[in-house]
């Protein structure tokens, strides 16, 4: 006969210690699992996602019908237990009574309520659980105006997700900085700043005194008198244990109900896990202690030994673009002594607090990518005085290595910790690796590494990459040549830090092995520091690839093809007269029309190059650029001049659009594609930018493709009127020109960095304004026709010497 | 071994090549970042593709058309590829860049 066993709360705790007892003691156990919401176990990590529209409620389930009924799990959701009779082991339901042999307490946290006048207003709500989720959800259209009191981690979370589905968002925060309990408050600055650089209102030591409204929330009062609009109020000031069943059955509680390190309270058949419990004078909030406690309370159940030992953690935010990272103690004490960086350009701040030789603290912003390392180092209690000069910079300077994108993660000893929500580290990663978990998935099905809230992903797959070698192809990134060990995005950003303005210059400070490079690595240089310095670096022809270096498309003969430029697809008789003639004049021997609107002459002499581009300018025409890794062609529609369902002026605004990009040198080759209705004759959605014009105004989707690989184009933003397509466009195309390797096709730079990532920079109206007139210093050099500067020396792309004359003599 | 005059060392761009028509074909002659100059045939035993327009790298010359690489003191291919290109005599002296003629005024192929 099974025995019987009650869990009380179906939240992400209960749902992994019900995981261990199945795998611990298969088949011992009948489970009955009340939950007061209507629904079973989900990741309540991933609200924040569900919130800003990343996710779907769907995505977050971690256990399903199917899964309950496996485990023959007896569901009793939203029916709230109402007594537990400690006497006869039974719990009273709702819907009636169940008997148990063993209860498990998981009721998790409930949403603390600031007492102030108008708190039940209908508008006021939490931040806790799907419904609430979902309020806000409702409540955040565009416009909207949402205030959220309370600018802790949850807090942010709200505020931000609904900031990103176009609410008016306010917070107001009691301290005087943001997070104070997890940020010091420079970095509490730097937050702050980026919340309001994304259209987020911040108000720091603002005390709520009173929630106003009349049928519903209207506004937010403030003891200094200022008042906010609100459509919602979000309350966000923190969280206190559900403790009143437990109270009513009169077990010990604190302030969180009291249980031992086996996670019993003080009935021995009973016992307790979760947001609701206080071990050794402690709560918990942050997941990765709760899944130890999960862990130990299944094994109590299953009659094994086990010890809960809460572990240090710790935080990471959870909202795209604020990169936030703090870990130990970093309160100010007599006897701590700070190492400071800051990088104001860049928005970077990292404190570490030492006591004696110990790292007790670290805060970090902007760049978190050693977090891991340094929160090793204060967990171990590490002796840092060999290191001191140089902790700061991480592990790529420990030891005096250079900056090797895996060393940080190489230099990590086995019991680091990986994965903060699921404790786990390094070595159990390695063990599964080497076990024969050769794929991401893989490792996150026998570890659970980042399988939570996913930030550690980066991580686990670098652990894949050093452990697997060559053998972890998927997302490994090699470097960027035999020549150098750095990869591209190294080498990019040591060009930027280090300030390197020529092609030696990189070689020298970057540790070239070769002599002036190879034919791979050179094109890149030359086109990141024409990216990276516009005014200052001067193209390096030689490093240019022949096509770009002769402005013309080599043929497999020799020959070139010479393709002039057709704004828009858009061209006149005098243009196809002059084209005509120079095919006639050059006995060009194949005339034809390309797929993106233009005409291409092929066959053409290389000594004959100077003389055609000289008649293509006299015509009027320019450089097509059909040879560049650089704008190629904006094909069109006719659009509403013409067509009777075109709803704008597509040719105008690809035209526009052309003569905007023209010139600029890019990572990869960028083709455009403006439709004038949804129709999209301009096949504007498999174009690396695309536009397709409606009534209201302008869709704006980018990263596709149809060409090796064949992509639909993905929304990236819909602007009412041309000129904030062309502004939107073109900082686009410079965030691309200043963030993706050479050679990646817009496509593939954006599965990498993100679109949403995309999205936050060219949406945000400061940054967007920076990205648009960085663009426009470089076209004010880059945009010219190479033709006419070439034409003008025709002797250059001759033979430089004739020996058939002098045999002949 | 006569030398001919064919060009000032600036006629080539560093790292670049020019091209000489000869009797025998077009020869490429190449100018490093260091002003050494290599003459070799102006076409790689590949594919055809003109050497001329590869990109220069060290004493190396990486062929346009499919990236094979060759040693311009040698001509031969590096790595994985196999195959050699003729190569040429010739120097640079007082800012001139000199040819041997001998080799490319037509008597060679008899």
């Amino acid at each position: 006969m099974n025995r019987k066993l009650v869990v009380i709360g179906a939240g992400m705790a209960s749902g992994r210690m019900l995981e261990h007892l199945f795998e611990a003691a298969p088949g011992q156990w009948d489970v009955t699992l009340f939950n007061a919401e209507p629904r079973g176990n989900y990741n309540r990590l991933m609200l924040s996602p569900v919130l800003s529209g990343d996710k779907t409620y769907d995505q977050i389930v971690t256990h399903d019908d199917a899964w309950y009924a496996a485990h023959g799990v007896t569901c009793r959701f939203g029916e709230s237990v109402t007594a537990i009779d400690r006497d006869a082991q039974v719990v009273h339901g709702a819907n009636g009574p169940v008997p148990y042999d063993a209860l498990v307490i998981a009721t998790g946290s409930a949403p603390f309520i600031i007492p102030v006048p108008g708190k039940d207003l209908p508008g006021v709500c939490t931040y806790r659980d799907l419904e609430d989720t979902n309020a806000m959800i409702e409540a955040s259209r565009p416009g909207a105006k949402a205030v959220v009191i309370g600018g802790g981690l949850l807090g942010l979370e709200a505020a931000a997700g609904m900031a990103a589905r176009g609410a008016d968002v306010t917070v107001i925060h009691l301290m005087g900085h943001l997070m104070e309990r997890q940020l010091d408050p420079a970095a509490g600055y730097l937050l702050q700043k980026d919340l309001e650089a994304r259209g987020i209102r911040v108000h720091c030591q603002g005390v709520t005194k009173a929630i106003l409204g009349t049928d519903r929330v209207e506004a937010v009062l403030l003891e200094d008198g200022t008042v906010y609009p609100a459509d919602l109020v979000c309350m966000a000031v923190g969280i206190r244990p559900e403790t009143r069943l437990a109270n009513d059955a009169g077990l010990e509680v604190a302030r969180g109900i009291t249980v031992d390190d086996q996670m019993q309270t003080s009935d021995p058949a009973i016992l307790a896990l979760g947001e609701c419990v206080e071990h050794d004078g402690q709560l918990f909030g942050l997941v990765a202690p709760l899944y130890d406690q999960a862990r130990v309370l299944a094994a109590t159940l299953a009659g094994q030994e086990a010890v809960f030992r809460p572990v240090q953690t710790a935080t990471k935010l959870k909202v795209t673009g604020c990169d936030l990272f703090s870990a130990g103690d970093f309160t100010d004490a007599p006897g701590r002594e700070d190492i400071v960086f800051r990088d104001p350009g860049r928005g970077i701040y990292k404190r570490l607090v030492l006591e004696g030789d110990r790292l007790v603290g670290a805060v970090m912003y902007g760049d978190t990518a050693d977090g891991a390392w340094f929160f090793d180092k204060i967990r171990k209690g590490a002796d840092i005085t060999p290191d001191r000069d140089t902790l700061i910079f991480g592990p790529a300077f420990a030891g005096g290595a250079q900056a090797d994108p895996l060393a940080a993660v190489a230099a990590l000893p086995p019991e680091a910790e990986i994965c903060g929500c699921n404790g786990v580290c390094k070595g159990q990663i390695t063990a599964a690796i080497t076990g024969g978990a050769t794929t991401l998935d893989a490792v996150r099905g026998l570890t659970k590494a980042s399988a939570s809230c996913g930030t550690c992903t980066g991580l686990v797959e670098q652990v894949m990459a050093l452990t697997l070698g060559d053998g972890f192809a998927a997302n490994a990134n090699p470097p960027m040549c035999k020549c150098t060990d750095h990869t591209h995005e190294d080498v990019r950003r040591l060009i930027k830090s280090m300030g390197l303005k020529s092609i030696p210059a990189v070689m020298q400070d970057l540790g070239w092995r070769t002599v002036g490079g190879c034919a791979s690595c050179r094109p890149a240089l030359n086109y990141y520091l024409i990216a990276d310095w516009p005014a200052e670096y001067r193209d390096d022809r030689q490093s240019r690839f022949v096509n770009e270096r002769n402005h013309a498309n080599i043929q497999k003969d020799g020959t070139y093809s010479v393709v002039p430029r057709m704004w828009g697809g858009v061209t006149s008789a005098a243009e196809l007269r002059a084209i005509a003639d120079a095919a006639d004049r050059y006995a060009v021997p194949m005339i034809k029309v390309t797929g993106g609107q233009r005409i291409d002459l092929l066959g053409v002499r290389k000594e004959d190059l100077p003389a055609i581009w000289a008649d293509f300018n006299d015509a009027g025409m320019v450089s097509g650029h059909a040879y560049a890794k650089g704008l190629r062609t904006v094909k069109t529609c006719v659009g509403e001049q013409f067509c009777r369902f075109g709803t704008q002026d597509s040719t105008g605004l690809g035209i526009r659009l052309e003569k905007l990009l023209w010139g600029s040198w890019t990572p990869a080759k960028v083709k455009l594609g403006v439709s004038g209705c949804p129709r999209n004759c301009a096949e504007a959605t498999c174009k690396d930018i695309g536009i397709v014009c409606v009534d209201s105004g302008f869709q704006i989707s980018v990263a596709g493709a149809a060409g090796m690989d064949v992509r639909e184009t993905v929304p990236l933003l819909t602007v009412p009127d041309a000129d904030a397509v062309c502004d939107v466009v073109a900082a686009f195309v410079q965030l691309y020109r200043e963030n993706a390797r050479y050679l990646h096709r817009i496509y593939k730079w954006v599965d990498k960095v993100g679109l949403d990532w995309c999205r936050d920079q060219v949406a945000d109206p400061a940054i967007r304004g920076a990205l648009v007139a960085r663009f426009a210093e470089s076209q004010s050099i880059y945009q010219t026709d190479p033709w006419a500067d070439h034409a003008a020396r025709p002797a250059e792309w001759a033979p430089v010497a004739d020996l058939t004359l002098r045999a002949a003599e | 071994m006569s030398m001919i005059d064919i060009a000032a060392l600036d006629d080539i761009p560093r790292q670049g090549a020019r091209v000489v028509r000869t009797p025998l074909g077009c020869v490429a002659v190449f100018r490093t970042a260091d002003d050494h100059v290599f003459a070799l045939d102006d076409r790689c035993p590949h594919k055809g593709g003109p050497l001329s327009e590869g990109i220069v790298h060290g004493a190396q010359v990486t062929c346009p058309l499919h990236g094979w690489v060759f040693d311009m003191a040698t001509g031969s291919a590096q790595g994985a590829d196999d195959g050699r290109v003729v190569t040429y005599a010739v120097r640079s002296e007082n800012g001139r860049v000199l040819l041997d003629a001998a080799a490319l005024s037509g008597r060679r192929a008899a």
